[in-house]
């Protein structure tokens, strides 16, 4: 049990500390001085969730809290800083450390012609730090200090290059839109607070029966159900930073961050922040069906029309970062089916494959000396044999074609769906269907475009260094096995790799059907091979491999035919220019008139140095009463007496 | 013998230490007012271990108490005492003058005796309002730090200085004028200056509103509340590097104070009965205020917008206690909007002093403060521009900083009384982020387009050392806030329970 906890212990301060010491120490030390301490306190890290993993998931020990220090103390309400390890936590941290490890070491030689390369380390471990802090959080306010500190660290980070202005205004847009959530989020907390009277995690799952009968009414006359208040609120928080519909604008601007960055940040990490919210207070939205129905359609919607984006993008970049909000959406859709369980599953096998893309991409990216559009790629397979391979597996896993790792997790999603009696199931379920086919079609497309057909420039490509593809083969073994090992503790077994960390009530345990028939790993494989979905993918790729190998023709006929649609899909379907328009525009506008008229006219002007003005005019007048002159004194003098007597006599 | 001195030696020994400055300086040499100025702001800041560390954290009683008969004819004392209240911001005004100190050491060039014997002199008023137990010597110490921010606005500051000046003078005299009246009739009523004794006086509705009302005009005025705010901006603009950060850090506080000692407790049912119209005024602060801030082109009247809406919370804390116990009774609440607002104005100080101090940094080099001549400084001077970010951070309440901690509190408190007042409240949230982002990304982001930005010079040690101390208090206060609060305790205890006590 001790060596435990200062694993624990261990596992919060090593990237801590090593983060401030890569950013302080760059000043003076040589910079692989920064790589080096930044990547030892990761691995120390990795290995500390590894002991963990052992310790507590296959051996069985209890879950258990590490206390820190009190935060404070206001009367009966005391906020501990105290973290959770549980059988939730600690995958998620050995996902998250994993990762991280693989994408400190790719950015060695990603980033090495790059000056400000301490920093970059640096920004890494201190997002580490606080990706870990919001996982390992045991309540709610701990859990908001690592959620602002990874939105934090993605600012700088997509920022990074902030000479460049289009840099400086997404990351600018990335941390406002995502303040708009954490608003909602805030206020979720606030209710939790008023509801529970703590924030902490067990206290409030403990007094969910209490709570769940009491309503409140935020518009007159109209109870709510408290929890479905506060679960919803809670979700529009998660909505922020896992990028959903409305609120996902800020995810494809993202890119304009180093590629490491985004395969950590806004694939593996980060943007999942919100589906480990959702399954972490599974037995809170489980109260709440209105909450569960909500979360399922903004889901299911997010899935298949984020695709759709995906399909239209030049840039291998936003290909992929349109590929994540999709896959995000499928997580969502999972958690609304309430199988919270399938939803970590494809949670941590899209870590390995998303990271897997978007460092090939970076890889790809390097190799053609910073460009980014596909139409100047093409017929690189011959060129960069290990990049072709690692983008290969996990297109296919990102196509969920068996055996993949995406084909267990993202079967599993359609499963519970397809079972779920949720209102809006079917609108749900055949969008996820529907998106099977788009996802194979936009990510196929890339492939092709990337690595088959003529080369369109003549730039000299060649494989990139092994301290980027190293990474690459690290993430593309789990991305094909981890899908056939994981299956059966994650899912199936009763008391598997999740313990008890998660809660389900019997009806909405869309995940039955799965567990109860299930027919075993290989079975499985087989029986997909006549199912719809696999089905679906495989034309997804047919059609890729169509349209921009054999025809090439098509795409643009295609387009010419659905102008409307197609003109929708490249404006994005026109989120940017109504939030340009209405929030950006319109509340300058606005602000601009509080400023000059009503603060500047109406208070300044008319009310402040107007009553100046106004004494003074005053003092003016009084000051032509004593002129000095005694014939005027005289004369009002006469004239008042006169009025005097006229008054006295007539009245 | 030192303690029962202590809180007049922190009064006095910078009135003293300005004279001695005011002697030794001359122009030829202004290297000796700068060493003596530190050292009495250091000094002042040393006086303050002992008062902490033999404050009695359990009691709501006055602690360190002095009282001498001043003018006995009319039963005026010299009373002094510091309570879990004055404690912080008696800390506060010695660390922001040693702040104001070490910035000026490299930043004024002109009458530098005369500019930091005004501060020291400053500090020592300011103590000196922040301890007073008695009504009028309050009211002196109120009135005469008016003197020192006039001169030095209209001394050092920038172009329409004496605009600016008048206006600060005028505003700020007119609500006190009011809040004398009302003292002198509490004088009447209750036979004593006391303050404490303000606390037992009963008096009809009908007399306690206006007695509110007195006090409100030159409390609002202070702190500032919409709509009264409007010569917080210029003052701001045309103060100097110090005036900005004593304005911002310790003037506005005397606003907040002044509810907290006068208002709430001695007319709580003129409160109890406006508290709903106290509120929207907060709410305009907040809200308002922030859209205000959104297009300011100047950064120091951008900061000082922000300021008015951050003093929202802090007046929307103080008077939400009201609405809490009307609509839910929950006395814990109502205890934490009011301990929220304390913790608010201590986060204030530091997180807009470190803003203002950062500004008049680059103002010294550049001799502008439109945001539009500046782009790219952090290529040019990337340790300020990673400690101007952090209070950029404190200042959008980020959560690990100074400026998240009191209106977390204050937010925490008040959704269950009432939904709609809470959401308006935390659009904060987005607004502050929105208008401080954007300012830090067009002067810190960005390609340098102008020359005079690439020939910037990187922050010197002394310099560099002020910033080191703000950081480390926004972030000491933001990770560590019961050091703060086992201070706050027992006051905020008495106060609430002295503002929800009937007086008819």
């Amino acid at each position: 049990m001790n060596h435990l906890i200062i694993a624990t212990r261990l596992l919060l301060l090593a990237p801590l500390i090593t983060g401030l010491f890569a950013g302080i120490g760059g000043h003076f030390l040589p910079k692989i001085f920064s790589q080096l301490v930044a990547i030892a306190g990761i691995l120390v890290a990795f290995i500390a969730s590894l002991i963990l993993f052992n310790g507590v998931i296959l051996d069985h020990a209890a879950s258990f809290s590490v206390h820190y220090y009190t935060w404070a103390i206001s009367q009966d309400f005391t906020i501990p800083i105290d973290v959770l390890i549980d059988h939730l936590s600690i995958l998620m941290v050995t996902v998250v450390t994993f990762v991280s490890l693989l994408v400190h070491i790719y950015s060695i030689g990603y980033m090495r012609d790059d000056a400000s390369n301490p920093r970059f380390f640096c920004y890494m471990a201190l997002f580490t730090f606080a990706m870990l802090t919001l996982v390992l959080a045991n309540n709610f306010l701990l859990l908001f200090f690592g959620w602002e500190g990874v939105g934090l660290m993605s600012y700088l980070l997509i920022g990074f290059w902030f000479h460049k202005n289009s840099a400086a205004e997404a990351s600018l847009k990335a941390f406002i839109i995502n303040r708009v959530s954490d608003c909602a989020f805030f206020l979720g907390i606030a209710a939790v607070y008023t509801y529970f009277h703590s924030v902490d995690f067990a206290v409030v799952f403990a007094h969910l029966n209490e709570i769940a009968p009491l309503t409140l009414s935020i518009f007159p006359n109209q109870p709510w159900s408290v929890i479905t208040i506060i679960g919803i609120l809670l979700f529009i928080g998660a909505m922020g930073k896992s990028a959903q519909v409305p609120l996902h604008v800020w995810l494809p601007e993202s890119m304009e961050g180093p590629t490491p960055i985004s395969a950590l940040i806004h694939a593996a990490t980060m943007v999942t922040a919100g589906i480990y919210l959702i399954a972490r207070l599974s037995p809170l939205y489980e109260y709440s069906p209105t909450a569960l129905t909500f979360i399922l359609i903004i889901g299911s919607t997010q899935a298949l029309f984020m695709g759709l984006l995906g399909i239209v993008q030049w840039d291998i970049k936003r290909v992929i970062a349109y590929s994540t909000l999709s896959q995000l959406g499928y997580m969502v859709a999972g958690l609304g089916a309430s199988a919270f369980s399938a939803s970590l599953f494809h949670l941590f096998t899209h870590a390995c494959f998303k990271a897997l893309l978007f460092l090939a991409a970076g890889a790809i990216i390097i190799a053609m000396h910073h460009e980014q559009d596909m139409r100047k790629m093409g017929g690189l397979a011959r060129k960069m044999p290990i990049t072709y391979l690692c983008f290969l597996i996990g297109a296919l896993t990102l196509a969920a074609i068996p055996p993949t790792a995406g084909f267990f997790s993202k079967d599993s999603i359609l499963d519970a769906v397809a079972q779920t009696t949720l209102p809006g199931a079917h609108y749900a379920y055949a969008c996820l269907l529907l998106g099977v086919f788009v996802t194979a079609l936009y990510i196929f497309r890339a492939f092709f475009l990337v690595f088959h057909g003529k080369p369109a420039t003549r730039q000299a490509t060649h494989e990139v260094s092994s301290v980027m593809w190293w990474p690459l083969i690290a993430l593309a073994i789990p991305s094909l096995i981890i899908g056939v090992l994981c299956i059966k503790p994650l899912l199936i077994e009763p008391n598997g790799w999740l313990g008890q960390s998660l809660l389900v009530f019997g009806p909405y345990n869309s995940l039955n059907e799965l567990i109860t028939h299930f027919p075993g790993i290989w079975p499985m494989v087989f029986n997909a091979l006549t199912s719809l979905p696999f089905w679906l993918g495989i034309s997804g790729i047919v059609v890729a491999w169509l349209s921009y190998v054999i025809y090439p023709s098509i795409p643009a006929k295609c387009a010419k035919i659905s102008m409307g649609l197609y003109q929708s899909l490249v404006h994005e379907y026109g989120f940017n220019a109504f939030n340009n328009l209405i929030f950006v525009r319109g509340s300058i506008k606005m602000s601009q008139f509080f400023a000059s008229d009503i603060d500047g006219k109406v208070i300044d002007s008319f009310m402040v140095n107007g009553s100046g003005r106004l004494i003074n005019r005053l003092s003016n007048l009084a000051c032509k009463l004593q002129s000095g002159y005694l014939y005027q004194y005289a004369l009002v003098m006469i004239l008042s007496l006169f009025a005097f007597i006229v008054w006295q006599v007539l009245l | 013998m030192l303690q029962h001195a202590l809180l007049s030696s922190l009064i006095w020994l910078p009135m003293l230490g300005a004279v001695v400055c005011l002697m030794v300086s001359s122009d030829t040499s202004p290297n000796r007012a700068r060493i003596i100025a530190v050292i009495i702001a250091l000094m002042s800041l040393a006086l303050c271990v002992p008062l902490v560390s033999h404050f009695n954290t359990v009691g709501y009683q006055m602690q360190y108490t002095e009282n001498h008969a001043w003018i006995p004819a009319y039963g005026i004392h010299y009373a002094l005492g510091l309570d879990g209240l004055s404690l912080p911001l008696v800390i506060i005004t010695c660390f922001t003058t040693l702040v104001v100190v070490l910035a000026a050491c490299t930043s004024v060039k002109r009458k530098v005796g005369q500019y930091m014997a005004t501060f020291l002199i400053m500090q020592g008023l300011v103590v000196g309002v922040f301890v007073a137990t008695d009504a009028i010597l309050f009211y002196v110490f109120w009135e005469a730090m008016l003197i020192p921010m006039y001169l030095s606005i209209g001394i050092w500051g920038s172009a329409n200085r004496s605009y600016a000046s008048i206006k600060f003078f005028l505003y700020t005299f007119f609500g006190s004028a009011l809040m004398l009246a009302v003292i002198l009739y509490l004088r009447l009523k209750s036979g004593s200056f006391a303050i404490a004794d303000f606390y037992a006086l009963k008096m009809s509705m009908d007399v306690q509103i206006w007695v509110f009302i007195g006090f409100l005009l030159s409390f609002m005025v202070k702190v500032p509340m919409w709509p009264t705010h409007t010569w917080l901006p210029d003052a701001h603009t045309e103060a100097p590097a110090g005036g900005s950060v004593v304005l911002a850090a310790l003037m506005l506080k005397l606003g907040a104070y002044g509810f907290l000692r006068f208002s709430l407790p001695i007319v709580p049912d003129a409160c109890d009965k406006l508290a709903l119209f106290m509120v929207v005024l907060s709410l305009i602060s907040i809200i308002y205020i922030s859209f205000v801030t959104l297009v300011q082109q100047d950064m120091k009247r951008l900061i000082a917008y922000s300021s008015i809406g951050h003093m929202g919370f802090v007046t929307l804390g103080c008077f939400m206690i009201y609405i809490i116990m009307h609509n839910t009774q929950s006395y814990q609440n109502a205890y934490l909007a009011i301990e929220g607002a304390m913790v608010q104005i201590i986060a204030h100080s530091f997180g807009a002093g470190a803003m203002f101090v950062g500004i008049g940094i680059l103002y010294d080099q550049m001799h502008t403060r439109l945001m539009k001549d500046f782009s790219g400084i952090a290529k040019t001077m990337p340790l300020f521009a990673a400690l101007y970010l952090l209070f950029c951070l404190s200042n959008l309440g980020l959560p690990g900083t100074a400026g998240f901690v009191g209106e977390f509190m204050i937010i925490l408190a008040m959704f269950h009384s009432s939904f709609w007042i809470t959401a308006l409240a935390s659009t904060a949230v987005i607004l502050t982020a929105a208008y401080t982002l954007w300012m830090y990304k067009r002067v810190f982001f960005g390609p340098i387009t102008n020359p005079e930005v690439a020939n910037l010079k990187e922050i010197g040690p002394i310099e560099t050392i002020n910033l080191l101390l703000l950081a480390g208090a926004l972030l000491f206060l933001g990770l560590f806030p019961q050091a703060e609060l086992q201070f706050l305790t027992a006051t905020a205890d008495h106060l609430l329970h002295l503002s929800l006590l009937s007086k008819l």
